[in-house]
């Protein structure tokens, strides 16, 4: 049983997605004792409704918090709509980060990733991605991933065969690893 | 630092004097926007003046996670990682290196710590007092102020403005209003 989990989080729905392609490629990477845990309950989570935002509110989003709480790091691969983050994972960053102050992501250790099919690797979706997730409270590590050309960098196994992207994909999950076991160690006084 | 400095530090009346935490603050400000001026307290905190014959040392300590601001976004952003990150630097402390004293006017260098880094810095002020309060007990006041750049310190959020400027100074004052009592 793995003694770490980092909670995978593809912002695209789509069944063949190259961002949740992405995440399984990040799996690889991971030191020994420690999981990736994709979450596959993105397409419930409602529309952000302060009306609905209580004790009790709809059990996606229960589910999301929860697991989110369970989990020790958070790795979001975002696709890019529009120049931005795509909106059902940016709603669902909107639940996950409240009630503001206590909300799972609070010092969270998180990375981003991205891939898309054109030449950028959705440089600007993960950076606003990191940019909500710091002002969320997350612990933000650097390092990015930006996979251009998706299509045409995986195997019909799901392996990444741009050694390059490889590496780096490597080093932004050894980051993470690393800040979460920081953080396991912190003396918090 | 000459010899009238020296015996100037030790006319602060001799004793361990701890802040009354009710009626002592510690608050720190910001420019925003430019032109306004944003404040904040750590209510969380407390300062000793140990003074001897042979000189003065004020010690406090804050703690990150007592920060407060009328908004409890700004308040959650505030001790998240992009500023103080109280969950792994939780407390801010200062620790005199030389304590000046001329009358009423007081100038106190120390080490600044906070988040990871110590760097030197001089705060200026009035020191009040002693006198009997109520209760019979004797206190010292001391008003002190200075400055740090908080992005020395690793607290460097920001965001640029439209029309060039960015939204935080990086100039942070600090203001500590001690009421200080006989232990």
């Amino acid at each position: 049983m793995a003694d770490l989990v980092i909670l995978g989080l593809s912002g695209s729905l789509r069944r063949d997605s190259y961002n949740t392609r992405l995440l399984r490629a990040a799996a690889r990477e991971l030191p020994p004792g420690v999981e990736l845990r994709l979450y596959d309950g993105l397409r419930e989570v409602p529309p952000y409704d302060e009306d609905d935002d209580h004790e009790a509110p709809p059990a996606a989003v229960t589910r999301l918090r929860q697991e989110l709480s369970e989990a020790d790091g958070l790795l979001i691969a975002t696709p890019e709509y529009s120049h931005s983050i795509p909106g059902q994972l940016k709603n669902a960053l909107d639940w996950a980060a409240r009630p503001a102050g206590a909300s799972a992501l609070r010092f969270l250790p998180a990375a981003v990733v991205g891939a898309s099919t054109g030449a950028f690797g959705a440089v600007w979706a993960q950076a606003e991605m990191r940019k909500v997730l710091a002002a969320a409270g997350a612990r933000v590590v650097d390092g990015e991933v930006a996979l251009g050309h998706a299509q045409e960098r995986f195997d019909q196994d799901g392996a990444l065969i741009d050694e390059e992207a490889r590496e780096q994909l490597h080093e932004v999950v050894e980051l993470l690893v690393d800040s979460i076991r920081a953080r396991s160690t912190t003396a918090v006084g | 630092m000459t010899t009238a400095q020296t015996t100037a530090a030790t006319t602060l009346p001799v004793g361990v004097w701890t802040t009354d935490p009710i009626h002592s603050s510690l608050e720190f400000s910001v420019k925003h926007m430019v032109v306004g001026t944003f404040r904040s307290q750590l209510p969380d905190f407390e300062a000793t003046l140990t003074a001897a014959a042979e000189g003065a040392a004020l010690e406090g300590v804050g703690r990150v996670a007592s920060v407060v601001t009328p908004e409890p976004n700004l308040t959650a952003h505030l001790q998240s990682p992009d500023f103080f990150d109280a969950e792994r630097f939780p407390e801010v402390t200062f620790r005199s290196t030389e304590i000046t004293r001329r009358g009423d006017e007081i100038t106190v260098v120390g080490d600044l710590s906070l988040k990871g880094t110590t760097g030197r810095i001089s705060l200026t002020g009035t020191v009040f007092g002693p006198v009997v309060g109520l209760g019979d007990a004797e206190r010292i006041g001391m008003d002190l102020t200075g400055t740090f750049d908080r992005t020395e310190y690793g607290l460097n959020w920001n965001a640029p403005l439209p029309k060039g400027g960015f939204a935080v100074g990086d100039i942070v004052t600090i203001g500590a209003h001690l009421e200080l009592v006989r232990g």
